[in-house]
């Protein structure tokens, strides 16, 4: 079948910001489908409010909206673009909701815009409930038996119909409270009796519980003409009852039978087949250890994060082959893009081992719950591939930097047996390690972990091989047999330096000179069958040949920045890209390392070659000596890539741009405060301690309340202001482990305007792109705050003085490329807070915004070029007559016991952006497009510490003014009196029984009002109130700052503005001036 | 922890792959690859592989041990095994003994730690060739004397059934010629619900017709087609009696390439054969295209089908060989691939299908 010839334009809804669960794969996945789009000389409109993806990059669409997902902006831009398609399944289940709800709304039909890939039925099919049920059932497919009951009785008789163990959960209670497993009629009637408390309607869904089950994906694709394929299975290490996002996966299946194997993969195709999907589904199967029995658990019918990781795992371009398949292409039409010979109808056949690892925030989110369950916990994942299980399982661990380099966990030496085997029986993001531990010390055995775990033995005895090993090496001498059998098991050198307590570069040298070395095999989607052309390589000590075919061209590695976590998300994705494109234009091979399989930087065809492995030392020093590149590029790949700088330098690897010792002029405090006295920048008084008691002296002498970090952080982990020395006492004996090696930094907390700069310097002439004024004070993250562009409030004297002071830095540090500094601005006074000496999360809303290729331009100052050879003058460039505002999301819906309050601890997942030459209009975008539930009018919750209460005065009066009812605890509400208004008073929590957690539950509060009062427990009242209203879907505004700003949206939507869509082309074109 | 016994894999051209040899035995035979990700048992034990080397290109093997069910001859038939790691101890409620005890008790010398995708790269560029397992150590006159040893011809004969056997049913009642039939296909017809009555590769045309069978069944084997032409003789008068009594005749791979020799066309060597479970063949009729199991060194000349009261019914989407054919007036068909499976995906079971249908229904196209 010819592609669909009436299709001229399409639009392809990308999935917004990035939240626990919708990470950066749709950024992949929409780019790699706009680029199909394009190749076929189609029109493609994308929709995106994601500043921070490759694929609102101008050059990816011929209309890029960076604008709101809401049906409501949606129809604008299709009534105004007019496409005849809409293609929605590469936009995660965002998309595809917005698909559904335009297709109600009779849009699509309205417009006559068809809905490509995946049918509307289908969606329902796969996500009703009962309908899934009936298909599933008409297909003879099982799905485990469940029941809705609402007293006991009838679940225990259900239970007694289909046996234990059976699932409860609570209907319409968010994040599973009150749900649990039980085992037996008495357990059964507790967690019942608790659902039906719990659940808003008192039901109750109890399910058969399949815990344990091996739990196994499939990836299908399916054509208009029928053909359906299976790109891969996985199975999952972690047994059924961890979310698949959240659990360890190896692909292809490594315990199954070809019986099995086939099994499951029939009734993949039958699923697609029923539900008619033309492009790529997803099937998850629970499969019993014991029989050949299994249920189906689930059914994604659109590409999904495991898409992408089947894509990175075989080689096989799902999003694109589904994108045609979605204009009307077949299977058997389609090339595959990695042979050039044969066709996309095929199932890759893979030559190696996948492993993914989930990557959790639980650096981040000290004090959330760890447990792993059925609701998904990760932000990001790392994939690793070897021709064995246990290189791959090692070379993912180091992949996450979470500060292991194999299955050991320092903190775990001092557990004695007890605690370990206490632990074995938690299911947390720790269990791997304990498992090992367990191993290490031959505590319990294959079978005894089994019977705890359920995980399959197969990995069980992998991972014994590894601590086998290890122990080895702990009590023999390291001959180069031995040596050879620790990198067989994957161990890197590092490990095998710190269980010998050798030199790392001893052990190196040894391995060099007994000829272990790692040999590079090509991911060609056909096990070598056939001939390919994909640059895509990953390293194995398990092989004789080593395939890849290096060149003598110039070529530069670009370093990656691995896994999607708090503070490092797909801005620093985009940049790599950004930089392999450079390199390439500058006729330079550009060669990428990441690890990273939700990206586009890790798509074959972005790079001259790719190397899917680890970012440490040794897995980059590697591929050095095979490549033999010029250098490397270090500054766009976020602090992953930042800091393998030295140590790279230290192994004789020239660093392109900024040198690392400037580097570490900017980060070592001592050497930047140096740098401050020469250039004579003045900064809040701060101070390094080492010792608790300095910390205490420090404090005293520059005066609470203090901001303390540990030196050397990336997204404010760990970093929080202190009041007063009890707090700061605390704080340095839970947060921190100080030490002369690991300082804190104690710093005067300046309340005032923050603002951020983004500038390119060749460390003569200094560009500034754009400034951007951040709408919470000092004090949130950076990375949490409204962030606008232009600054609205700056006077023109500090503009100057902070082009003044970049300048001044860039210089001094002799920055060659990017450096990200952020100011704060007290009383017309700007003080600095921080140089990052590389590229930063705001720079691909900065290059989208005033159209600075600034990635483009920082990489070829790298590489030598200067500013003035590519026509830019030193300082700031003009403001545009736009306004763009940046706005934080967060995933705290899906992270039960993480306060929202926002402070100095970067909490968001992502971010969204709104364009608009009004302000207002830009904000409400921002906020629309961040999810903000924002009421126009209805009751407003206050609730502030004392230090806010006069500011909060006025603010109580303007949104009374505008027509909200007041709700206050008595000290505010008195506070409120004051000003001549009144305000309903509520009691505290649990103080009578019409408390405010009460009223949040009715449903009768719209917006919260509440800033952090002191203390930091989760038992305080201001947690309660907050998490109240996540659970609820009430907006909770932490910030005064953000509160004032709601307040104009709410000003300006009463004044009924109309509020348009336009495409970036638009405003950075310089489209018509509406403001 | 066992010492690993180094040996080595030699090919004619003189390449050498190093490993670990499992029971220390020698091998000489053809080395050949498949592709597929689950199914070694399956491997091991079709009949087809007699007296090849076979080289599997997934490097974790025995994960899940051997289970009866999964056999699909008596026993296995390949001269060797090269793969990458050679999982001692598997884990499967099926399993009932490990890999290890089944490739020593079938006495089938096995390579491991080999890079597999080396040995494949080899393949795919030169072409299928003979080579050897040697243990490392192995002197120059072992290596040559095994080297010489021929590649036997009479491989047919070396797997097909001594004597005929039946398998009860309620259905039709089908000969199967067994050239070296996997059990699965047997097991296909019986599913079907056939009688089947299994006679040896030798049995002539007319022991066969005497038995007044139903349909007409021709399996799957090893080697070259032109190595059997009594065989060819055989079907030949099949065939020519089909035109009076419009019989049902289904062939599968060696069975298919007999089928056309027997017709009058003509079959080569392909340089390095299909053997995986991810070979998709269009059907023609059709146009839609299914994941298909293989394991063929040969294939039969679409040219030399011109002429020939025969329709190609399949193709490969890969490379556009032949994959099926139909006899335009008689009820005679065959696919080179395997849509039994076993290992390999299930997406060809109605071809079964089509000779149930034939069988019981009269269908005819």
């Amino acid at each position: 079948m010819p592609k669909k010839e009436y299709l001229k334009k399409v639009m392809v809804i990308g999935s917004g910001p990035i939240i626990i669960g919708q990470a950066a794969e749709f950024d992949y996945a929409g780019s790699q489908a706009c680029r199909a789009l394009k190749e076929e000389g189609l029109e493609v409109v994308l929709v995106n409010s994601n500043p921070a993806t490759i694929m609102t990059d101008t050059n990816i669409a011929d209309r890029v909206y960076i604008e709101p997902l809401t049906p409501e902006f949606l129809e604008e831009i299709i009534a105004k673009e007019r496409p005849n398609g809409l293609l929605a399944t590469l936009g995660g289940q965002a998309g595809l909701n917005l698909a559904v709800q335009l297709a109600e709304r009779g849009v699509l039909e309205k417009y006559e815009c068809e809905l490509l890939g995946t049918p509307l039925m289908a969606v329902k099919k796969a996500e009703d409930r009962e309908l899934f049920k009936e298909t599933m059932q008409k297909l003879g497919e099982p799905i485990p038996e469940s029941a809705i009951v609402e007293d006991v009785a009838s679940a225990v008789s259900f239970a007694n119909e289909i046996g234990y163990p059976i699932i409860v959960r609570p209907a319409y209670t968010m994040g599973g409270t009150g749900g649990g497993i039980a085992d037996n009629e008495e357990e059964l009637t507790d967690i019942v009796i608790k659902g039906l408390k719990y659940s808003m309607i008192g039901q109750v869904l109890i399910e058969r519980s399949v815990a344990g089950w091996k739990e196994i994906e499939y990836e299908v694709m399916r054509d208009g003409n029928d053909n359906c394929i299976t790109i891969c299975n996985m199975e999952n290490l972690d047994p059924v009852g961890v979310h698949t996002g959240d659990s360890i996966v190896v692909a292809p299946s490594q315990t199954m039978t070809d019986s099995e194997y086939q099994m499951l993969r029939s009734a993949s195709i039958r699923i697609i087949r029923e539900l008619g999907i033309e492009g790529g589904c997803n099937a998850q199967y629970a499969l019993d250890p014991n029989s050949e029995r299994y249920y189906v658990i689930e059914v994604n019918p659109r590409v999904s994060r495991s898409s992408a990781l089947a894509s990175k795992a075989t080689g096989y371009p799902i999003a694109k082959v589904s994108a045609k398949i979605a204009i009307g292409y077949t299977l058997d039409e389609i090339t595959n893009a990695v042979t050039q010979k044969t066709k996309a109808c095929f199932e890759p056949a893979l030559d190696y081992c996948v492993v993914k690892f989930p990557r959790w925030p639980f650096d981040k989110f000290v004090y959330a719950d760890h447990t792993l369950g059925t609701q998904m916990k990760a932000t990001g994942e790392v994939m690793s591939i070897d021709r064995n299980f246990e290189g791959a399982l090692l070379k993912a661990v180091r992949s996450l930097e979470i500060g292991v380099h194999r299955l050991h966990m320092d903190f775990m030496d001092d557990w004695d047996w007890e605690t370990i085997k206490k632990h074995l029986t938690q299911i947390n993001d720790e269990r791997i390690f304990v498992i090992a531990e367990a191993f290490r010390r031959g505590i319990a055995c294959v079978d005894e972990i089994h019977e705890i775990t359920k995980i399959d033995k197969w990995f069980l005895r992998k991972i014994k091989s590894i601590t086998d090993v290890e122990n080895l090496l702990e009590q023999m001498p390291l001959t180069d047999d031995l040596l050879r059998r620790a990198k067989d098991v994957g161990l890197a050198d590092r490990s095998i330096a710190e269980i010998t307590e050798k030199p790392i570069n001893e052990i190196r040298q040894q391995r060099k000179a007994a000829g272990i070395l790692p040999c590079y095999k090509m991911v060609d989607t056909c096990a070598a069958e056939f001939e390919a052309a994909t640059p895509y390589y990953y390293s194995t000590f398990h092989a004789e040949e080593d395939e890849v075919q290096t060149s003598n061209a110039r070529k530069v590695i670009v370093l990656g920045s691995g896994p999607i976590r708090i503070g490092q998300g797909v801005e620093f994705d985009y940049c790599s890209v950004h930089s392999v494109w450079a390199l390439r234009e500058m006729g330079i091979e550009a060669i990428i390392i990441n690890n990273n399989p939700e990206t586009v930087s890790t798509d074959f065809d972005i790079s001259d070659r790719l190397y899917f492995e680890p970012l440490t030392t040794e897995d980059v020093l590697n591929i050095v000596d095979k490549e033999k590149p010029e250098g490397v590029i270090v500054q766009f790949g976020g602090q992953t890539a930042i800091n393998l700088a030295a140590s790279l330098e230290a192994a004789g690897v020239k660093v392109f741009g900024t040198s690392v010792d400037d580097i570490d002029r900017a980060e070592d405090r001592e050497r930047f405060d140096e740098v401050l006295t020469e250039t004579n920048i003045p900064r809040p008084q701060g101070a390094s301690v080492t010792t608790v008691q300095e910390a205490f002296d420090a404090a005293a002498r520059i005066g609470y309340p203090c901001m303390v970090r540990p030196s050397y952080v990336l997204g404010g982990r760990a970093m929080e202001i202190v009041y007063n020395e009890e707090e700061l006492r605390d704080y340095m004996g839970r947060a921190v482990k100080v030490t002369p090696d690991h300082p804190v930094l104690v710093d005067r907390y300046m309340e005032g305007t923050e603002v951020e700069v983004d500038a390119i310097s060749d460390g003569v002439d200094v560009v500034i792109p754009g400034i951007m004024e951040h709408v919470e004070r000092a004090g949130v993250h950076s990375g949490d705050s409204i962030a606008v562009y232009p600054p609205q409030t700056l006077s023109s004297k500090v503009i100057f003085t902070i082009i003044d002071y970049t300048k001044r830095l860039a210089t001094n540090l002799h920055v060659k490329g990017l450096l990200n500094i952020q100011f704060v601005v007290v009383n017309d006074e700007v003080f600095i807070i921080e140089v990052n000496p590389r590229s930063s999360r705001t720079v691909p809303f900065l290059s989208k915004i005033t159209d600075v290729k600034m990635v483009n331009v920082a990489t070829r100052v790298a590489m030598g070029e200067s500013l003035a050879s590519q026509g830019y003058k030193s300082g700031l460039v003009d403001f545009r007559p736009y306004v763009a505002v940046k706005a934080p999301v967060f995933s705290f819906a899906k992270m039960t016991d993480v306060d929202i309050a926002l402070g100095p601890e970067m909490k968001s997942t992502g971010e969204v952006m709104g364009i608009d030459y009004h302000y207002a209009r830009a904000l409400y975008k921002a906020m629309v497009g961040a999810g903000m539930n924002i009421p126009v009018h209805g009751c407003i919750l206050i609730t502030v510490a004392d230090k806010d209460k006069e500011e909060m005065k006025q603010l109580a009066k303007a949104f009374y003014d505008i027509g909200f009812n007041l709700v206050a605890t008595e000290g505010t509400a008195r506070a409120i009196g004051t000003m001549g208004i009144s305000a309903q008073v509520v009691g505290k929590v649990h103080q009578r029984s019409a408390d405010i957690i009460q009223m949040i539950k009715q449903g009768r509060i719209n917006l919260v009002i509440n800033t952090l009062t002191q203390g930091k427990h989760s038992a305080n009242d201001g947690f309660k109130i907050r998490r109240a209203t996540v659970e609820h879907g009430i907006a909770c505004l932490t910030s005064l700052d953000t509160a004032w700003e709601v307040l104009r949206v709410l000003t300006f939507m009463r004044e009924r503005r109309l509020v348009y869509s336009l495409a970036v082309q638009d405003y950075v074109g310089g489209g018509d001036d509406l403001a | 922890m066992k010492r690993n016994v180094p040996g080595k894999l030699i090919l004619q051209d003189g390449t050498v792959f190093t490993g670990s040899l499992l029971g220390g035995t020698t091998a000489t035979g053809e080395v050949v690859f498949n592709t597929g990700m689950t199914g070694y048992q399956e491997i091991l034990t079709d009949p087809s592989y007699c007296n090849q080397i076979v080289t599997l290109t997934y490097p974790l093997i025995g994960n899940y041990g051997i289970a009866k069910r999964f056999m699909q001859s008596r026993k296995s038939f390949v001269n060797g095994f090269i793969i990458g790691e050679l999982s001692r101890e598997g884990s499967s409620c099926h399993m009932t003994e490990e890999l290890t005890e089944f490739l020593k008790a079938q006495g089938v010398p096995c390579l491991y730690n080999v890079d597999t995708r080396a040995v494949t790269r080899k393949i795919r560029s030169a072409g299928t060739m003979k080579g050897i397992i040697v243990p490392a150590d192995a002197d120059e006159a072992t290596i040559k004397e095994l080297m010489a040893v021929p590649i036997e011809k009479e491989v047919v004969a070396k797997v097909t059934i001594p004597e005929a056997y039946e398998i009860p049913g309620e259905g039709p009642h089908v000969t199967v010629l067994d050239f070296g039939i996997k059990q699965n296909i047997l097991d296909s017809l019986s599913r079907i619900g056939c009688r089947l009555t299994v006679l040896p590769a030798s049995t002539t045309a007319e022991e066969v017709l005497a038995m007044k069978p139903d349909g007409i069944f021709l399996s799957n084997g090893p080697g070259d087609p032109k190595d059997v032409p009594e065989v060819i003789e055989n079907i030949k008068k099949l065939i020519a009696a089909d035109k009076e009594n419009n019989l049902p005749i289904f062939g599968i791979c060696l069975g298919h390439q007999l089928l056309s020799l027997a017709l009058g066309a003509d079959t080569y060597k392909l340089k390095f054969g299909h053997r995986g479970s991810n070979q998709p063949v269009k059907n023609l009729l059709t146009g839609k295209v299914q994941i298909s199991s293989q394991n063929h060194g040969y294939a039969v000349d679409d040219k030399s089908l011109e002429g020939l009261p025969m329709e190609i019914t399949h193709i490969n989407v890969n490379d556009g060989t032949v994959e099926g054919m139909r006899h335009k007036e008689l009820p005679i068909y065959s696919v080179q691939y395997h849509p039994e499976a076993s290992p390999g995906p299930d997406d060809n079971v109605y071809l079964f299908e089509q000779f149930r249908d034939m069988l019981t229904k009269g269908y005819r196209w």
